[in-house]
C-alpha cells in the first residue's frame, strides 16, 4: 500500500497548537491572539490582587483599628466598565471575521466532496462523485497552492449525535440525525492526522477514532483508482467468500460485486487496504481480524457487531477471504 | 474570642439566650426535624443532605480518575465509567450545588433581612422534601433501573442527556426514566424554594431595610431565585416531553421518528447556562459578605455590585447557544452568541474589580473564611478568562467537548463555588452551632484543597489542548496525554483528602469547638445580632435598620454608615 504511516502504532500529535490545514491555521492564529489578551489581563489583575493581599495583610486577628472606609468611586467604576467593554468589542470583531471566513467560505469548483455518516461507533465515508464507499479512514488530497482542492464534508448521522474532530486540520463539527452539517478541511502537508468522536454517543464513544490520510495529488489519484476497482475474486479464498455470504455477515456489510449489500456496518469491499479495524481501535492484521470476528467485545466492548459464533473452519476461511480484499 | 472584641454591649442588649431544652429521645428529635417548618432547620437539612451527596459525587469522581490515570486502564468497564460521569454530573449540579446554596439561602436570608421565617414556611418544607426525594430516586435507579432486580443499572446518558441517546431504542430499561423523574422532582422543589426566597426578600424585610440597604447576599439570592423560575421551568418542560417520548410514544426528541435532537439541546441549555449563574451568584453573595468583614472595609461600589448582579441575571438568559457552536448553527447565530457570551464578562469583571477595591487599603485577616475567599478570587479570575476563550466560537470549535472545557467549568464549580461554600461554612458555622470551627484544621483543609485543586484542574486544561475529548473511558497512549492525566488523578485524591478533613472538622467542632459568642468575626449584618444558634423565632424584638451595616452603626455610634450612603 501507498500508506505513509509506517505502522499503526506510530501515533502522531493531536495538539491544536500544531495546525496543518487552513481552517485550523486561522483558528490557531485567533487562539494565540485571545490567549495573549487573556494572559495580559491575568497578569495585571492577579498582580494587583497579590500586591493588595501582601501589602494590606494584618496578622493579629483581635487588635486592629478600622481602616479608612471607601464606599465607591464613580470614575474608577466607569473606567473598569468601559475598558473591558472595549476589549470585548475588539475580540468580538476579530472572532466574527474568522467565523464568517470559515462558515461562509465559497466552495471551489475542484473541491472533493465527501459524505460523512456517523454511526455507533464508526465512520462511513462516501465519495458521491467518485463512486467510492469506505469506512473509518478518510483519504483526502493535499492542495496544490496554485490549484486548491479542499475537501468538503457533508455530515449527518445514522443514529446519535457524533462530532468530527481532527484538531490539526479543523475544529469540530457535530453530526446530528435529521440534519446535514458541512465543514471543510484542506491539509497542507501529506501525512496521517488523528482525531476522534467528540460528542458522547454511548457506551463505546471512547473508541470511535478518526484517521485522516492526506495524500499528495498523485497518491490520492492512485488510491481512488484502487478503491474504484471491484472486489478481488481470488479463487484461493472462494471457500471463505462462500462462508461469508452464507452467514449473517451480509446483513450488515457490503462487498461490492457480491450479494452482500448490508448498510448497517462498514463497507468491506476494500477492507484490506485499511490500516486499522474497529474504527482505529486495533491494527488491521489477520490475528486481530480473526479475534474481531470471533468476539468483537474483547477488542471493543459495547461494539454493535455481534459475536458470530462461527466454527473454526469458517472463521479461518472468512478471515483469509477478508485479508485479500485490497 | 467574641467576648474580647469590644463594642458589642449594645448588640447583646437585643439578644435572647436560647432556652435550655430537656434531653430528647432519638425519635423525638427525628420527628422534630422531619416535621419542622423553621427556615433554619430546613436550611441545615439541605446542607446536610448536600454534604452526603458531595461525598457520593466525590467517590464517583475518584473512580473516574483512577480509571483515567493511565491509558488503556481496565479498572472499570466502559459502561460503569459512563454511569459514573452521568451520576457525578447530575449529583453535583442537582443534589449538591443547588440544595447547598438553597440551604445557605434558607438559613441566612431571613436572618439577614431581620425576618422571623420565610414567607411560606410549609412550602419551604415541601420543597426540601420533594428535592430530597428526587435525589434518593436517582440513586434508587442503582437497584431499580432495569427492573427491580437489575442491580447496578444507573443511568449512563450523561448529565446533559442529549437526545436521541435518551430515546427508548438507545436507552432501554428504566434507568433514564429514573434520571428524568429525579430531575423533574428536584426541579419542582427548586422552583418552590425560589418562589419562597423571592417572596421573603420582597415582603419580609424588617423596618428600615429598604431594597438599597439589603445585604448584597439578599440581593443576589433575589436575582438567583428569579432566574430559577425562568431557567428551571424549561428544564421541567423538557423532562415532561422526554417522559412523553419514552412512555406514550410522542416524538419530540426521537430522531428515528423525525424528532429533533437540537430541540433538546436548546431546552437543556436554556436551563443549563443560566444554571451556572444560579450556582455562582450565591458564591458571589458569600464573597460579598466575607471579603468586607475580613478586610475591615465596607463593600466598594454597592450600587454597581447590585447592577452587575442584575445584569448577569439578564444576560445569562441569552447565552445558552454558546454550548452549541459546533452543532452547525449558521454564522449569524454563532456571531450573536459570541457577543452575548463575551459581554457577560463586563459585569463579572466589575465584581472582581470591586472586590479588589474592597481589599485595597483594608486590614486583611487571613482566617479560614478569608483564605477560601482569596482562593476563590484567583480561581474565579482564571475561570472567567478561560470562559472568554470558550466564547470565541472558532477557538471553541477546538475546545468544546474537550478536557479544556471540563477544566474550565470545574474552575467555576470547584475553584469558585465550592471554595466559597467552604468559606461560608467557616464563616457561618459559629452562628449556626455556637461553636467555632478549628482554624488549624481549616488551614490544613485550605492548603491541601488548593494544592489538589490546582494539580487537578490546571493540568486538565493541557490534555484538552492536546486533543483529548471528554467522556471517554480510556485513551490511546502516545499523544502526550498520559503524564497530565496521572497528575490530574493525584490531584483529585488530594482534594478528596482535604474534603475529608473538612468533614471531620465539621463534626469535631460541633462537639468540641471553641465557644463562639454572638459575633465572633466583628461583622456588620443582622444575623450576628442574635444568639448563636439563633432561637426559633430569630429575633426577640424586630430589628430596625438605618444603613447597609446595622451592626456597624451600633458599634460606631460616633460615625454611623448612613452618613455615607
Amino acid at each position: 500500500m501507498f500508506i505513509h504511516s509506517p505502522s499503526y502504532f506510530a501515533q502522531s500529535s493531536t495538539s491544536i497548537f500544531s495546525p496543518a490545514g487552513t481552517p485550523s491555521h486561522w483558528i490557531f492564529t485567533l487562539s494565540m491572539f485571545v490567549l495573549s489578551i487573556t494572559a495580559v489581563i491575568f497578569v495585571i489583575v492577579a498582580g494587583l490582587l497579590t500586591y493588595a493581599l501582601i501589602r494590606y495583610r494584618h496578622r493579629n486577628l483581635l487588635t486592629y483599628n478600622e481602616p479608612t472606609q471607601i464606599y465607591g468611586s464613580n470614575q474608577i467604576e466607569l473606567a473598569w466598565t468601559v475598558i473591558p467593554a472595549l476589549i470585548v468589542v475588539m475580540l468580538f470583531l476579530t472572532a466574527s471575521r474568522v467565523i464568517l471566513a470559515t462558515q461562509d467560505a465559497k466552495k471551489p469548483t475542484d473541491a472533493v466532496d465527501v459524505v460523512v455518516v456517523g454511526h455507533q461507533f464508526w465512520w462511513e465515508y462516501r465519495y458521491p462523485k467518485l463512486g467510492i464507499v469506505t469506512a473509518n479512514e478518510l483519504h483526502v488530497p493535499v492542495s496544490d497552492p496554485a490549484h486548491p482542492t479542499p475537501t468538503y464534508l457533508e455530515m449527518s448521522s445514522a443514529d446519535l449525535d457524533h462530532s468530527f474532530w481532527v484538531p490539526r486540520l479543523a475544529g469540530k463539527m457535530d453530526l446530528i440525525p435529521n440534519r446535514v452539517n458541512t465543514m471543510w478541511i484542506d491539509p497542507e502537508a501529506p501525512g496521517l492526522y488523528l482525531g476522534q468522536c467528540a460528542q458522547y454517543c454511548g457506551v463505546q464513544h471512547a473508541k470511535m477514532l478518526l484517521r485522516v490520510y492526506a495524500d499528495s495529488p498523485k497518491e490520492f489519484a492512485a488510491w481512488v483508482a484502487q478503491q474504484q476497482k471491484p472486489a478481488v475474486e481470488d479463487p484461493a479464498v472462494a471457500e471463505g467468500r462462500a462462508a461469508f455470504l452464507r452467514n449473517a455477515c451480509v446483513n450488515c456489510h457490503t462487498i461490492s460485486g457480491t450479494p452482500a449489500n448490508g448498510r448497517f456496518g462498514p463497507d468491506l469491499t476494500h477492507l484490506a487496504s485499511r490500516d486499522t479495524i474497529a474504527s482505529g481501535a486495533v491494527e488491521n492484521n489477520p490475528t486481530n481480524l480473526k479475534q474481531w470476528i470471533d468476539n468483537p467485545d474483547s477488542l471493543k466492548p459495547g461494539s454493535l457487531m455481534p459475536a458470530m459464533h462461527l466454527n473454526d473452519h469458517d472463521l479461518n476461511a472468512i478471515t483469509a477471504y477478508l485479508t485479500t480484499l485490497h | 474570642m467574641a467576648d474580647s472584641v469590644s463594642g458589642l454591649s449594645s448588640v447583646e442588649a437585643i439578644d435572647l439566650t436560647p432556652v435550655e431544652k430537656p434531653r430528647q429521645l432519638f425519635l423525638e428529635v427525628l420527628y422534630d426535624w422531619v416535621t419542622t417548618v423553621d427556615h433554619k432547620k430546613i436550611g441545615l437539612m439541605y446542607i446536610a443532605y448536600s454534604l452526603i451527596f458531595l461525598v457520593i459525587g466525590g467517590i464517583e469522581a475518584i473512580v473516574m480518575r483512577i480509571q483515567l490515570a493511565v491509558p488503556h486502564n481496565t479498572f472499570v468497564s466502559p459502561q460503569v465509567f459512563n454511569r459514573m460521569f452521568t451520576l457525578h454530573g447530575t449529583t453535583m449540579v442537582f443534589f449538591v450545588g443547588m440544595p447547598i446554596l438553597f440551604g445557605f439561602g434558607n438559613y441566612l436570608v431571613p436572618l439577614m433581612i431581620g425576618a422571623r421565617d420565610m414567607a411560606f414556611p410549609r412550602l419551604n418544607a415541601f420543597s426540601f422534601w420533594i428535592s430530597a426525594f428526587g435525589g434518593f430516586l436517582l440513586y434508587y435507579s442503582f437497584i431499580g433501573g432495569s427492573g427491580l432486580y437489575g442491580a447496578g443499572s444507573a443511568p449512563d446518558v450523561g448529565w446533559f442527556a442529549y437526545a436521541p441517546l435518551t430515546a427508548r431504542v438507545f436507552s432501554p430499561g428504566h434507568s433514564t426514566d429514573y434520571w428524568t423523574l429525579s430531575i423533574l422532582l428536584s426541579g419542582i422543589g427548586s422552583i418552590g424554594t425560589a418562589l419562597n426566597i423571592v417572596a421573603t426578600v420582597i415582603c419580609m424585610r424588617c423596618p428600615g431595610m429598604k431594597l438599597n440597604r439589603m445585604p448584597l447576599l439578599a440581593w443576589l439570592y433575589l436575582v438567583t431565585s428569579s432566574m430559577v423560575f425562568i431557567a428551571v421551568s424549561p428544564l421541567t418542560a423538557a423532562q415532561i416531553m422526554l417522559m412523553l417520548d419514552r412512555y406514550v410514544g410522542s416524538h419530540f426528541f426521537d430522531a428515528q421518528a423525525g424528532g429533533s435532537a437540537i430541540l433538546w439541546m436548546h431546552f437543556f441549555w436554556i436551563f443549563g447556562h443560566p444554571e451556572v449563574y444560579i450556582l455562582v451568584l450565591p458564591a458571589f453573595a458569600f464573597a460579598n459578605e466575607i471579603i468586607p468583614v475580613f478586610s475591615r472595609k465596607a463593600i466598594f461600589g454597592y450600587p454597581a455590585m447590585v447592577a452587575a448582579s442584575v445584569g448577569i441575571g439578564f444576560i445569562s438568559l441569552s447565552v445558552w447557544a454558546h454550548h452549541m457552536f459546533a452543532v452547525g448553527m449558521g454564522a449569524g447565530a454563532n456571531v450573536f452568541f459570541v457577543f452575548s457570551t463575551m459581554i457577560i464578562s463586563v459585569p463579572t469583571g466589575i465584581k472582581i474589580f470591586n472586590w479588589l477595591a474592597t481589599i485595597w487599603g483594608g486590614k486583611i485577616r487571613f482566617a479560614s473564611p478569608m483564605l477560601f475567599s482569596v482562593g476563590f478570587l484567583f480561581q474565579f479570575l482564571v475561570a472567567g478568562l478561560t470562559g472568554i476563550m470558550l466564547s470565541v466560537a472558532p477557538f471553541d470549535w477546538q475546545l468544546t467537548g474537550s478536557y479544556f472545557v471540563v477544566a474550565h467549568f470545574h474552575y467555576v464549580l470547584v475553584g469558585a463555588i465550592l471554595f466559597m461554600i467552604f468559606a461560608a461554612f467557616y464563616y457561618w458555622f459559629p452562628k449556626a452551632t455556637g461553636r467555632m470551627m478549628s482554624e488549624r484544621l481549616g488551614k490544613w483543609h485550605f492548603w491541601l484543597m488548593v494544592i489538589g485543586f490546582h494539580l487537578t484542574f490546571d493540568f486538565m486544561h493541557i490534555p484538552g489542548l492536546l486533543g483529548m475529548p471528554r467522556r471517554i473511558y480510556t485513551y490511546e497512549p502516545g499523544r502526550g496525554w498520559e503524564i497530565w492525566n496521572l497528575l490530574v488523578s493525584i490531584g483529585a485524591v488530594i482534594q478528596a483528602i482535604a474534603t475529608l478533613i473538612f468533614v471531620y472538622n465539621l463534626v469535631h467542632s460541633y462537639y468540641k469547638g471553641e465557644k463562639a459568642g454572638n459575633d465572633p468575626w466583628d461583622a456588620w449584618t443582622l444575623e450576628w445580632s442574635t444568639a448563636s444558634p439563633p432561637p426559633s423565632y430569630n429575633f426577640a424584638t424586630t430589628p430596625i435598620v438605618h444603613s447597609r451595616r446595622p451592626l456597624w452603626d451600633i458599634k460606631h455610634p460616633e460615625d454611623p454608615d448612613w452618613n455615607y450612603e
